[in-house]
Order: C-alpha cells, then structure tokens, then sequence
C-alpha cells in the first residue's frame, strides 16, 4: 500500500498529464461527431456575452452592403406580393396571418463564423427564447446555411454546411433527381453534391435547390449552380462542385427556418409516438 | 512573487482575448491563422509547480476551444507541449537550464527562436492532426501545420521583442 502511494506521488505529473489527455481527447472525439459536441460549445454566457459584444462593435463596418442587400430582398418579395394580391385581393380579402403556415422564419444576426476550419460552425444571437429549436434550418436571402445544431436561452449553434458532419438533401431544380451535399474541406464557397444518379441530365451553371424531403428546409431554397461534374469510380454517381450562392465568408442577417408541420409528419413517419 | 502572479493572470486574459477576438478571424489566404495564446506557456517561469502548470495550460487550451468550437483540440495540443517542455528547454538551453538561470529575454536570437520553433511546431502538428482528424487528408494537414506554424512563428517573435520586460 505504502508503495502505491510512494507510486502515485512520484508519478502524480505524469498521472495528471494523462487524464488530461484522456479527458481532452474525449472532448475531441466527441466533437468530431454530429450531436454529440455538446460540453463545449459556445453557445453558454460567457462566450455569448464576449461575442455580442464584439459583434456589436464590428457590425458598424458592415452596415452598407447589408443595407444593400435588404434592399434587394425587399424589391424581390415586392415584386412577388404584387404578383400575388393582383387577383387574390380583388376578390376577397383574405387575413393571411391567421392561416396555417407550413414555416415561420425568425430573423437572426452571426455572432461568430468560421469557415477556415473542416468542422466550421457559426454562432447566432438568437435562442431558446426567440423560439430557436434544434434541427430547424437556416438560411440567408441567398441560399442555404446550416442546420441549429445547439441551443441555450440566448444564442444557439449552427451546423455550417462547410462541415464534415454536415449532410443536407438537395436536388436539381429542373428535375426530381438529388443526392447529399457535403464538403471536401478547400474552398469555403464550393460544395460537393454527391449520390446523384447518372440518368440525371446535367449541365453547368445549372440551379440547386433544397427538395424538401426532409421538414428541415422547404422545397425551393437556392443553393447554388453547377460549377463542374464527373461520375464518381464505380461509374454509377454523379460528384458535382456546386458553386454557392451565399459567399459563406460573409454571411451578415439570417433567418432560422421553423416547420409548423413537423409534430404531424413525425407522427405519421413513426405511428407509434401517439398510441 | 504576488507581482508576478497577477501579471501571469493579466498575461493568461489578455492573451486569450487577443486569440479569440482578433487573430482567430484573420484567415490569411483563406485559412492561416496564427495561435499566439501559448505565448503563456513559454513564457511561464521554469520553477513552476508541475502539476499547477498542466491544470492552467489545461484551462487555457479549454477556454480557446469553447471560443472556437473546436472540442478539445486547443487543450490537448496544450497539455502535450507543456508536458514536454522540460525536454526541449533542456535540449535548446542545455546547461543553463540545469541551473535554472535561463530568462527568455535574456537569451540570443538563435536560442529563442529555436525553442519557440520547436514548440509552436509541435502544438500545430497535434492541433491540427485533432482537428482534421482523417488520414485522407494528411497533405492538408502538413500544409496547414507548415504554413500556419511560420505565421505564428513570426508573429511570437514580434511579441516578445515588443512586449520585453526592461526590469528582468
């Protein structure tokens, strides 16, 4: 007994250095798994707080392209509404407020992006609070972004789609074929969309959007535009670079996707939730 | 000594505020940037209590990673080169080490930047190994490792000539 003891505080360096090791290799490999990266995360008070405020000096500096692009966004849906109430509100008016929307956007501003890194995430100034939930999508004006991946009160985390965890279904919008866009890592504004089949007929420059298999993102949503593409070894897949719409360098305002639908489709895909 | 404590928890916030706030968003051609938060553990004296070394280099590692999301990968590249410190100052130093009479501002040149290289070499490799983590990609990871560790090579070096101490 005395020699273990006589051990254990010769040794006492070693032993700490050890467990520390194990502890933050832990913490390594559990960040390198989707959902599982939870303990350190900056989505607490602290980092939160430190980030807000230095997003609160740095968004002086980037006003007048975001003001730009509000604008842009504006005319965009202006032109749609107008489209729209010219034969719906001269024959009915209609409280569009009160009906059943299948998603509700909730506005939210990047605290934090990376996008140098393999696993990049970005954090947001919106929580809990604000109605944030995990698994709800997020996108910009332009295109698509990530996927809430961590919440607290006040922030939350999302999923880049610059991340080796990430994996999002999204398909070609002049036809119903799609694959997983996922990404290799080098350049932060190419993406590669992977598992498309080789009858699809393929052209670059063509558009990809988000096919709204899952009830993360609503079919429709911008992605990008075929920057290249080949078919993968066994001659069977396409793999295509897919130049983004979003320059994921500079994201500014965002919108959190939430699916109003979700309860029920859950509760049809697995029937036993209810009984 | 109690001087000395409060300047080594002065050092410790200002130089993770520093990472986090300001180097961590260079991203110099894309994805360089430089890792000057170890300055602590270079700098820290060579009498220092082991095992409080380890915890606080521990800490540091911990609190750079919850910054940047990155899991552990910060605190165990920390906890390695601070394990293995003893080994390059002995090599780098050799007898004045022994004695325990080495002031890294008094050094020359050539001694501190050889210990600073080493170090900083040995923290990317792990850093960046941890956080890629796939032997598919090693080509990136010495890429990264290289071109990142001259970065923060320099730019250590440019700390510590600007922030000398004149007293010690």
């Amino acid at each position: 007994m005395q020699q273990i003891i006589n051990f254990l505080i010769r040794n006492k360096n070693f032993l700490l250095f050890l467990l520390l090791l194990f502890l933050s290799l832990i913490l390594t490999i559990q960040s390198h798994s989707y959902h599982k990266s939870k303990f350190i995360s900056s989505t607490n008070f602290l980092t939160g707080g430190v980030y807000g405020w230095r997003y609160s000096i740095n968004n002086y500096f980037g006003l007048k392209s975001e003001n730009e692009r509000l604008l842009q966004e504006n005319e965009q849906l202006r032109n749609q509404i107008s489209w729209l109430t010219a034969d719906t509100i001269a024959t009915k008016y209609i409280d569009t407020t009160s009906f059943n929307k299948p998603f509700t956007f909730i506005k939210g501003n990047v605290f934090r992006n990376d996008y140098s890194k393999m696993d990049n995430y970005i954090l947001i100034n919106k929580g809990e609070k604000d109605g944030i939930e995990e698994d709800m999508g997020v996108i910009t004006d332009k295109g698509i972004i990530g996927i809430v991946e961590n919440t607290s009160k006040n922030y939350s985390r999302v999923i880049s789609i610059l991340n080796s965890n990430s994996k999002i279904n999204a398909g070609l919008k002049n036809s119903n074929q799609y694959g997983s866009l996922v990404w290799n890592g080098k350049d932060p504004n190419i993406v590669q969309l992977e598992t498309v089949p080789r009858q699809a007929i393929l052209q670059k420059g063509d558009t990809i959007i988000t096919n709204g298999r899952s009830t993360i993102f609503p079919r429709g949503i911008g992605i990008g535009t075929i920057l290249n593409y080949k078919l993968d070894q066994n001659q069977s897949y396409f793999l295509i670079d897919v130049q983004l719409f979003n320059d994921m360098t500079d994201i500014g305002f965002l919108y959190a996707i939430k699916s109003n639908d979700v309860l029920e489709i859950k509760s049809l895909e697995n029937p036993k939730i209810d009984e | 000594m109690n001087n000395n404590v409060l300047l080594y928890i002065g050092r410790f916030f200002s130089l993770v505020l520093v990472q986090v706030f300001i180097l961590n968003h260079i991203n110099f051609l894309g994805y360089l940037n430089p890792y000057i938060y170890i300055i602590f553990i270079l700098l820290a004296p060579i009498n220092i209590n082991k095992s409080l070394f380890l915890f606080l280099s521990f800490i540091l590692g911990l609190t750079v990673d919850m910054f940047g999301d990155s899991g552990g990968v910060h605190a165990t590249a920390c906890i390695v080169i601070t394990y293995i410190r003893p080994v390059v100052l002995r090599s780098v130093f050799g007898l004045s080490y022994e004695f325990q009479t080495v002031k890294l501002s008094k050094v020359g040149f050539g001694q501190r930047l050889a210990y600073v290289t080493l170090m900083v070499f040995m923290h990317h490799i792990i850093l960046f190994s941890l956080e890629i983590f796939n032997y598919s990609h090693t080509l990136l990871i010495g890429k990264k490792t290289l071109f990142s560790s001259l970065f923060s090579i320099i730019v250590i070096m440019l700390v510590l000539v600007l922030f000398r101490r004149k007293d010690s």
